[in-house]
């Protein structure tokens, strides 16, 4: 499917405060998506509605659908959408288990048992995650122990171990230093040849460097969307530019 | 340095009474209660000290093999703790056995499930009203329900039971703060993943607030050790003249009898001895004070030990 | 998408993880049980015990003689005796106590105040009956050095000795007021030149009153709610006074005395322990409401 991600009309609430008007977007496979915009805009609400992370907030509630492969995601099992639409936070947030622990827990909450597949998939989705080389001696070592892009990577990992088609990031760089930050961007560029992703992130130059197509986000609302070399060279939308340009955000 | 003039110095004589009340005095008084907050502190330690020395010195001496393993005696010099201590362990097991569950349980619900409504303010407000209701009226409560009501008379199983709910709510209330103290990122790391909330409280917040609930269970099974009022409210009996827990597996395959007999244990015990004017039994509670010390110390050593472990390695990045 | 197989699956785990969850909530209910239990035992009894006596007797009476020939039930000596060993603890705990946190949360070193907090957790892990033998046994007989008068059965010793039971409550619970207070404002008051002491007095601790005022408040319950030490060091003679140099008899110290001894059950005197029992169960009730309103307030505010 070229676009497995369909956004209609999508509204959201907190309590009486609404957070997104009306979005329409539609997500194109195996490619990186970029979600930008000033702080407050809702782009963490936006992609959290995706995996239905905003269900947790007591307050929460969304009008209009989200179609994944055509079926509604509001109305499908949220364990089932959880694993095929992975998601890896702003701050990394290993478990405080071993290294090999964190990457075989998703794996054991969805019902594998058998200790030779979990190490099997283990290995394969810290390669994924071009961290195998640095932790594979120490893979009962304490997550905590590493560096924090290594944190970041370990738990990209964790996502891919689960299989999932999609990946969310919440601006998955923004608290890792510059090398580490180098290093999963380019880690992005590999894994969109067999991934769709999509992340938020309030860098331009890093959005520039990694997406595809980019959309811009301002106050609640999907101004522009378009591919990334158009969006930065060319916007449509005089507010696209302003913010490019930096005359606000 | 410039030179085109310098400040103006202030006149800062001490003798003049402007400095005197502006400058210095405010300076002496923070000197002076330094010292004073410092003497305060010290004080607590050294009643403790003083309050340490003088039973050490009183008990030490009593304290030998024939005095922990003698049952209770009209005669000072034969009277032993065997039958005591031997109570305290089957309680405090029969007790933890109960109450510790329910009280986990109910923790986990409180901080995990719960839902904002009045129900559960109100379940909250209970509980912490529980905590500081005083200790004797769960004896009460002990003895209406258990020893009466249920016929349970005034047995182990009855003991156990009260002191239960003594524990229950210190329990909940320190297990919660455990719970509490782990970060939210590591709950939404879990569903992010498609786990369900049994899952993630189960295989994430459990064990990691599993130190602290340790720690919190700890403190409140030593501050049971030593509670004797509720259990003399119930009339736990102060001559026990067998071991409690005899003939437990005399029957196929567990016997539940000796559950439901009188028992002793160490505060009461001890308390027994303090009522007696002999001077004799005086050394006798003073030398089961120690025992119960030694007891209560190392529990919470142990505690404190686990507190300080799980700070250490914690470090939530 | 989904097979038949796994929607199975996942709807019995859903079944498994509702029933966890509503078990669990069975347990947190439990802990009404209990206060539900504690309010019908003593409710039963008491009322029983009112059908004989009359409220007016048991409120105004100043004597309190149920096991007596002449029996009065007046529950005024009771009270007055928890009431007089209560004011002496607390006017040991709460100097020392809230002076100590000063000291502790403001003052000390790190060093200090590492080996400081720890002895105040030993403190409050002492058995209390252990403090009940050290009134008897230590201070009543040195107090009686410097006040021949005092007898041997008394409420300054206890009194005393209960004040420095409480003062780790005091002192922990007033120091993390203090210690909740922001730096923000600690620093807004140095700015101007003021000194420690100036900072501390005039500016965290008005911050901090409310947690400070609720550590006073846990303190009194604690204080009118402890058994051993009054049993063991005050004496069982009930008193109207206010004098600390007799044998008097605290509420609690009342109803240990009657459940050592051979009273039948379903008899009158049974019953006055539970008629006691419901007025310290009101007593420490309001004042644990009262603190538990103050900590919470005081934690709304700061955090």
């Amino acid at each position: 499917m070229a676009f497995p991600l369909q956004i209609r009309a999508l509204s959201a609430f907190y309590g009486r405060k609404q957070s997104l008007y009306r979005v329409q977007m539609d997500i194109a496979e195996k490619s990186v998506t970029a979600v930008i915009g000033p702080s407050g805009c809702g782009k963490s609400t936006f992609i959290r509605c995706i995996n239905r992370m905003n269900d947790l907030v007591p307050t929460f509630r969304i009008e209009g659908t989200l179609l994944y492969h055509g079926v509604d995601i509001y109305q499908s099992d949220v364990t089932d959408i959880r694993r095929r639409i992975g998601m890896v936070f702003q701050k990394p947030n290993p478990f405080p288990k071993s290294i090999h622990e964190n990457v075989a827990y998703g794996l054991r909450i969805h019902g594998v048992k058998n200790k030779k597949e979990i190490d099997q998939t283990v290995e394969t989705s810290l390669k994924k995650a071009a961290l195998w080389e640095e932790v594979k001696d120490r893979l009962s070592q304490s997550a905590l122990s590493l560096s924090g892009g290594q944190q970041q990577r370990l738990c990209i990992a964790r996502a891919l171990a689960v299989e999932p088609e999609m990946l969310l990031l919440d601006e998955p760089t923004s608290a890792i230093d510059p090398i580490a930050t180098a290093r999963i961007e380019e880690l992005l560029r590999e894994l969109k040849k067999n991934y769709t992703i999509v992340m938020v992130t309030h860098n331009m130059q890093q959005a520039a460097r990694v997406s595809d197509t980019t959309g811009f986000f301002l106050m609640g609302e999907l101004v522009e969307t378009g591919p990334t070399s158009q969006m930065f060279t060319n916007p449509s939308d005089q507010r696209t530019e302003d913010y490019i340009t930096g005359r606000f955000g | 340095m410039s030179s085109s003039g310098d400040l103006p110095k202030p006149r800062l004589d001490p003798m003049h009474a402007k400095t005197l009340r502006r400058h210095i005095l405010p300076r002496l008084k923070d000197r002076l209660f330094a010292m004073v907050g410092l003497s305060a502190t010290l004080l607590s330690l050294l009643v403790l000290a003083v309050l340490f020395m003088d039973v050490l010195g009183d008990g030490l001496s009593r304290l030998n093999w024939q005095f922990i393993t003698s049952y209770p005696s009209r005669k000072p010099d034969q009277a032993g703790i065997l039958a005591a201590w031997v109570g305290t362990g089957w309680l405090m097991g029969l007790t933890g056995l109960i109450a510790l569950p329910i009280a986990i349980a109910a923790a986990l619900y409180m901080e995990e499930y719960a839902k904002k409504n009045i129900l559960t303010d109100f379940i909250e407000i209970t509980v912490a009203n529980l905590a500081g209701v005083p200790s004797i009226i769960y004896g009460l409560l002990g003895l209406g329900l258990f020893v009466r009501w249920m016929n349970l008379g005034r047995s182990l199983l009855a003991g156990a039971m009260t002191l239960s709910l003594l524990v229950i709510p210190a329990v909940i209330l320190s297990s919660r703060e455990a719970l509490r103290a782990v970060p939210n990122s590591i709950r939404e790391a879990s569903y992010a993943m498609g786990a369900s909330q049994w899952q993630t409280v189960r295989y994430q917040v459990f064990p990691a607030a599993t130190p602290g609930i340790l720690t919190g269970i700890i403190l409140a099974m030593s501050r049971a050790i030593g509670e004797t009022a509720p259990l003399m409210a119930i009339g736990a009996l102060t001559y026990v003249g067998f071991l409690p827990g005899r003939g437990l597996f005399s029957r196929f395959p567990i016997n539940f009898d000796c559950l439901l007999e009188p028992f002793s244990t160490l505060p009461i015990q001890i308390f027994n001895w303090v009522s007696r004017p002999q001077k004799a039994f005086s050394v006798n509670a003073a030398a089961g004070i120690l025992v119960l010390f030694l007891i209560t110390f190392m529990m919470n050593g142990m505690a404190v030990y686990l507190r300080y472990r799980h700070q250490k390695r914690s470090r939530w990045s | 998408m989904l097979n038949r197989a796994a929607h199975r699956k996942r709807f019995l785990q859903r079944v498994y993880e509702g029933l966890i969850e509503r078990a669990l909530f069975g347990c947190a209910l439990f802990s009404v049980l209990i206060t539900g239990g504690v309010l019908s035992v003593l409710l039963f009894e008491t009322l029983g015990f009112f059908k004989e006596v009359s409220l007016i007797a048991f409120l105004t009476d100043t004597q309190w003689t149920p096991l007596f020939f002449e029996k009065h039930f007046g529950i005024l000596p009771l009270l007055s005796g928890t009431f007089l060993v209560t004011a002496i603890a607390l006017s040991v705990a709460l100097p020392i106590g809230l002076v100590s946190a000063i000291y502790i949360s403001e003052y000390a070193s790190d060093p200090i105040r590492i080996f400081v907090k720890p002895t105040l957790e030993i403190l409050a892990a002492v058995p209390t009956i252990v403090y009940g033998y050290f009134a008897l046994t230590v201070v009543t007989p040195q107090l009686q050095r410097f006040i021949p008068s005092l007898s041997g059965f008394n409420a300054l010793s206890p009194g005393i000795v209960m004040g420095i039971m409480i003062v780790p409550i005091i002192a922990s619970l007033s120091e993390d007021a203090l210690h909740a207070v922001p730096i923000g404002l600690r620093e807004g008051g140095y700015a101007l030149g003021a000194t420690r002491l100036q900072v501390v007095l005039r500016v965290v601790l008005p911050a901090a009153i409310s947690g400070v005022v609720a550590s006073f408040i846990l303190g009194v319950s604690r204080a009118v709610g402890e058994t051993m030490i009054v049993t063991i060091a005050a004496g069982l003679q009930p008193r109207l006074t206010l004098n600390p140099l007799v044998p008097i008899e605290t509420a609690t110290a009342y109803i240990a005395q009657v459940s050592m001894g051979d009273t039948p059950h379903g008899t009158l005197a049974y019953r006055t322990i539970f008629a006691v029992g419901t007025s310290l169960f009101l007593l420490t009730f309001v004042l644990n409401i009262m603190g538990f309103l103050l900590r919470k307030r005081f934690r709304n505010l700061y955090e």
